[in-house]
C-alpha cells in the first residue's frame, strides 16, 4: 500500500507543476460551459415540456461536469503508460515487487485528480457566483452532498478502471491511437459526457442507464443535482460498485494474459 | 544461485519487403516469421561470481537477462534463482535482484533523483534505517551529493548512469544484473564504474552478470565469460580460456630502416608502410625469438614492440571464428 501511495503522491505532486496547462483547460472549460449552456436555453425556450430535467438543474450539471472534466473524461489517458508499453520501458517496471496493475491505477487516478485539484475551484467559485440561469446551484441537502461525493470517488475508480482496459489493448495493438480513440468517444457519449442520459431517446436511454459508462460522470452528477434521489440513488451507487469491481476483475485478467507473452520492444 | 538449463525463446516477428504493394498485400496476409532469440541455453552461475556476458548485436544478451530478472517467460526449459523460478514468482524474485539497463531509466524524469530514491525505497519496502544507511554510503561512493537534488532530465549520461547505478542497489540485492552499463560514457565515468562493481562485488558479495560490448569493461571486471551468438552458448569460462581458445597469438611491430624484410611461415601480415611492419605470429607454429631470429638480419632494426591481442580482437576474432 505505501508503495502505491508514495506512486500516487509524485503523479499528483508532479501533476500541480502545469500552471499553465490548467489555466488554458480553464478558459476552454468556461467556453465550453457557457456554449452549452446557451444551446440547451434555445432548446428549452423552444419546448419546455420536452425537457427531462429542469433548466436550472441542466445549467448545474453542465457546470459541475466543468469542474470535475479531469476525473470524468474518457478520452485522457496518461502518456507516460502508453510511453512505458510501446518504448520497451516497460522492462523496468516489470522489475520491480509492485503489481504493475495497482501501479497503473495509482498513476492514472493520481494524474486525473491532481488535474481537477488545480481546475475545480476556479470554475466553482466563478460558476456559483453567475446570476441568475447561467448560476451553479447548491444541492438541496447536506445527505446529497454527501452521496454526491461517494459518487464522484466511485466514478472516478469506474473512469481509471475503463481506461486500464485501453492501456492493456497497447500490448496488443502497437499503435493504440485507433483504439483509443474509438473507445473514448463512445464512453464519453454514453457517460453523459456530451447531452445527459436523460435527453437520450426512451428505449435508448434504459440500456444506456445499466452500461458501465452510466456509472460514470452521469451517477454524481445526477445525484448532486436531484435528479436521482433517494433509494434510486442508493441503487446507483451500487451499479456503480458492479461496474467499478467487474472493469477491475476484468482489466487484471487480461493484464496476466498480456504479461504472459509479453515481448519488450527495442532490445 | 543461478540454475539455467535449456532455456528456449522465441519471438514473431513480422515482415514484408519494402515497397506499397508489399504494404497493401502485408494488410491481408502477413508473413509472420519465428525467430529463435535463445535456443538451449544452460549454465550455473554460483554466489559472488562477476559473469561477463557478451556476444554481436542481437545474440541474445538482454532476452536472457529478462528471462533471468522475471520479464519474459521462455518457450521451453528451467532457471532457478536462488530458488523461485524467476517468471513465475516474479514478485518476490525481483526483490532479491538489481537491475541496470544501460539504454533506458528508471529514475522519474521531472523529480529531482532523490525523491526517485525514495520511491523505490517505498516500493521495495527498504526498512527507513537501514535505507538511510544504504543511500548515504552509495551517495559517497559514487559521488553524488552535488546532483542528488537535481531533476533526472538535467542530469548528464554519466551522472544518470552513476544515479541509476544507486537506484538499483537501495534495496541491497544479492544479485545485480547490468545491461550495458558503460553505454556511450566517458572515459572517466565508464572508470568511475567499474571501480564501483567491482568494489560491490568484492567487498559486499554482490553476484553481478554483466552484459557489455565494451572489452575493457570485460577485462577489468569479468572472472568468467559467457559467450553467446545466434542465441546459443558458444563459450563459458576465464578470460584466460579465451585467450587460449584464440590461439597464443601475438603481435609484433618492427620500426626499422632498408628494405621490407621478407615473412617466413607462422607469421601472417598486419600492415606495413614505409619503415614499419606489423605482424602477427601463430605460436604454435613460431616463438618470438624465432621471428627476432628471421626478421633482424635483414634490416637495420630502430625499434621493436611486441603486444598480446587485446580483448576486443580475441572476440572480434571468435565473432569471426563461429560466423555469428
Amino acid at each position: 500500500m505505501r508503495a502505491y501511495a508514495a506512486i500516487f503522491r509524485m503523479k499528483f505532486t508532479g501533476g500541480l507543476q502545469y500552471r499553465a496547462a490548467a489555466l488554458a483547460g480553464l478558459a476552454t472549460q468556461f467556453a465550453w460551459g457557457f456554449m452549452e449552456i446557451l444551446a440547451f436555453m434555445a432548446f428549452h425556450r423552444a419546448n419546455p415540456a420536452a425537457f427531462p430535467m429542469s433548466l436550472s438543474q441542466t445549467v448545474s450539471y453542465i457546470w459541475l461536469q466543468q469542474a470535475f472534466l479531469a476525473l470524468f473524461m474518457t478520452w485522457f489517458f496518461d502518456r507516460d503508460i502508453f510511453d512505458a508499453i510501446l518504448s520497451g520501458a516497460i522492462a523496468y517496471e516489470l522489475a520491480r515487487p509492485a503489481d504493475l496493475y495497482g501501479r497503473w491505477f495509482c498513476q492514472s487516478a493520481a494524474s486525473r485528480l491532481s488535474r481537477a485539484v488545480l481546475r475545480c475551484f476556479p470554475v466553482l467559485i466563478i460558476a456559483c457566483m453567475l446570476p441568475g440561469p447561467f448560476g451553479l446551484k447548491a444541492p438541496e441537502s447536506l445527505a446529497q452532498l454527501g452521496l454526491f461525493f461517494l459518487s464522484m470517488g466511485l466514478s472516478l475508480v469506474v473512469v481509471v478502471s475503463f481506461s486500464m482496459l485501453i492501456y492493456i489493448s497497447a500490448f496488443h495493438t502497437l499503435s493504440p491511437v485507433g483504439v483509443r480513440i474509438m473507445a473514448a468517444v463512445a464512453a464519453d457519449f454514453l457517460a453523459g459526457g456530451t447531452v445527459p442520459l436523460p435527453f437520450f431517446p426512451a428505449g435508448f436511454r434504459q440500456v444506456a442507464e445499466l452500461l458501465p459508462f452510466a456509472a460514470m460522470q452521469n451517477m454524481p452528477l445526477r445525484i448532486y443535482i436531484g435528479h436521482i434521489t433517494g433509494a434510486d440513488a442508493l441503487l446507483g451507487l451500487g451499479l456503480q460498485s458492479f461496474w467499478a469491481l467487474a472493469l477491475i476483475i476484468w482489466g487484471r485478467a487480461l493484464m496476466k494474459r498480456a504479461l504472459g507473452r509479453v515481448v519488450v520492444q527495442g532490445g | 544461485m543461478i540454475r539455467v538449463r535449456g532455456i528456449n525463446k522465441s519471438f514473431r516477428v513480422a515482415r514484408r519487403k519494402a515497397g506499397l504493394s508489399r504494404a497493401v498485400k502485408a494488410l491481408f496476409s502477413r508473413e509472420q516469421e519465428r525467430v529463435q532469440a535463445l535456443k538451449d541455453i544452460s549454465f550455473d552461475i554460483a554466489g559472488g561470481e562477476m559473469v561477463g556476458y557478451i556476444g554481436p548485436n542481437g545474440a541474445g544478451k538482454s532476452t536472457t537477462i529478462k528471462v533471468l530478472c522475471g520479464i519474459l517467460t521462455p518457450d521451453s526449459g528451467t532457471c532457478e534463482i536462488m530458488g523461485r523460478v524467476p517468471w513465475k514468482e516474479r514478485l518476490a524474485h525481483v526483490r532479491d535482484i538489481g537491475v541496470v539497463f544501460g539504454q533506458r531509466s528508471q529514475l522519474w524524469w521531472d523529480v529531482p533523483v532523490d525523491d526517485s530514491f525514495e520511491l523505490i525505497r517505498d516500493i521495495y519496502r527498504v526498512d527507513k534505517a537501514l535505507y538511510q544507511a544504504t543511500r548515504d554510503e552509495l551517495v559517497a561512493l559514487l559521488g553524488l551529493e552535488e546532483i542528488l537534488m537535481t531533476p533526472a532530465r538535467s542530469l548528464s549520461l554519466g551522472q544518470r548512469m552513476r544515479c541509476e547505478l544507486a537506484a538499483s542497489l537501495l534495496h541491497r540485492p544479492r544479485l545485480l544484473f547490468l545491461d550495458e552499463p558503460t553505454i556511450g560514457l566517458d572515459a572517466v565515468s565508464k572508470l568511475a564504474v567499474r571501480q564501483f562493481i567491482k568494489r560491490m562485488n568484492l567487498q559486499e558479495g554482490t553476484t553481478v552478470i554483466l552484459t557489455t560490448h565494451d572489452m575493457q569493461d570485460i577485462e577489468a571486471l569479468a572472472q568468467r565469460i559467457i559467450l553467446i551468438g545466434r542465441g546459443r552458448i558458444l563459450l563459458d569460462g576465464g578470460l584466460e580460456a579465451l585467450k587460449r581458445h584464440s590461439g597464443d597469438r601475438k603481435i609484433l611491430t618492427f620500426e626499422y630502416r632498408g628494405e621490407k624484410p621478407g615473412l617466413c611461415p607462422g607469421m601472417e601480415l598486419v600492415s606495413s608502410q614505409e619503415g614499419r611492419l606489423v605482424v602477427r605470429l601463430d605460436q604454435k607454429r613460431l616463438s618470438t625469438a624465432q621471428a627476432l631470429a628471421h626478421i633482424i638480419p635483414q634490416v637495420e632494426l630502430i625499434d621493436l614492440a611486441t603486444a598480446s591481442p587485446s580483448a576486443e580482437e580475441m572476440v572480434a576474432a571468435l565473432y569471426q571464428e563461429y560466423s555469428i
